[in-house]
């Protein structure tokens, strides 16, 4: 079968958000270089940090959103998204390990593959201000991240 | 999200990104991305398919140290079960809906200067 072409989300949203009368169009981030960092010890030696957009309570859309982080050892039952842009049609989040894979990546640490989970995991709030995730939400997830003793990081966006 | 994964590379934390907005993350430009082409709010497997969820995690692990350079983009093998009629569907727009975008963008506006107004915006 042939394979389908992604769906175009930036061209979407900004027809979509045309139709609303929203006469400037968001300016997607755009970079051309890109760090990268080579892990310096077997997964199997690796503490992960699981980083979601979900967060651990209801929000609306025009609720401020910040970054939050919860132990691991209390987990969540359900995660929240509501107010943020997912495909409502098309499925749903009743099911946690579907965009939120803590308990796999437990089970992977019991077996090994992994050595453990960090202590918390973060919930990052998608601002509309890039300026804002750039200059106060990333820096603050790192923090956590090291405070954790974090290896590598699992990045889970809806 | 793809900002904060380029922040914490940038700072000595290898990351991995699983999701299903190919354009977007790749306009912005990240480390490792594993690609599962679903409607977006499942990237990690469809809801309650324990195997297929093990297998796309597992995967995305796995790029942690498979992946050489910037850039890489790898598209997982899965395919969504009930076709590809969400392709379409998602922020469809037609003649019916109009009316009520417009409208709805007006109540967007009205709300969003209530609460600048009010002081009840982010501001750090």
């Amino acid at each position: 079968m042939k394979q389908a072409a992604p769906v175009e989300y930036m061209r979407k949203t900004r027809e979509y958000y045309e139709a609303q009368g929203f006469e400037k169009p968001y300016q997607w981030a755009h970079f051309t270089e890109c760090p990268f960092t080579i892990p310096n010890k077997p997964l199997e030696e690796s503490r992960v940090a699981l980083i979601t957009t979900a967060a651990n309570y209801p929000r609306v859309e025009s609720d401020p959103r910040f970054v939050d982080s919860v132990s691991i050892e209390d987990p969540p039952a359900k995660l929240y998204a509501d107010d943020l842009a997912w495909d409502k049609k098309a499925t749903h989040l009743d099911d946690l390990g579907s965009f939120f894979p803590l308990e796999l990546l437990k089970s992977f640490a019991e077996e090994g593959k992994i050595d453990s989970v960090a202590a918390r995991f973060h919930s990052v709030p998608t601002e509309y201000s890039q300026r804002r995730t750039r200059e106060a939400d990333a820096p603050e997830i790192l923090k956590r991240c090291r405070e954790d003793g974090a290896d590598v990081a699992l990045l889970v966006p809806l | 999200m793809s900002l904060v994964a380029r922040h914490l590379e940038a700072n000595g934390i290898p990351t991995m990104i699983i999701g299903s907005a190919l354009d977007i993350v790749e306009y912005c430009g990240v480390p490792r991305f594993l690609f599962v082409d679903f409607p977006l709010g499942n990237p990690c497997g469809e809801p309650d398919d324990r195997a297929m969820q093990r297998e796309i995690v597992a995967h995305g692990l796995e790029m942690l140290h498979s992946v050489v350079h910037a850039h890489t983009t790898i598209r997982s093998r899965f395919a969504w079960r009930a076709g590809n009629d969400w392709r379409d569907r998602y922020m469809e727009i037609n003649d019916a809906e109009r009316a009520k975008l417009a409208r709805l963008g007006e109540e967007r506006r009205a709300e969003r200067q209530r609460l600048r107004d009010t002081g009840q915006v982010r501001t750090e």
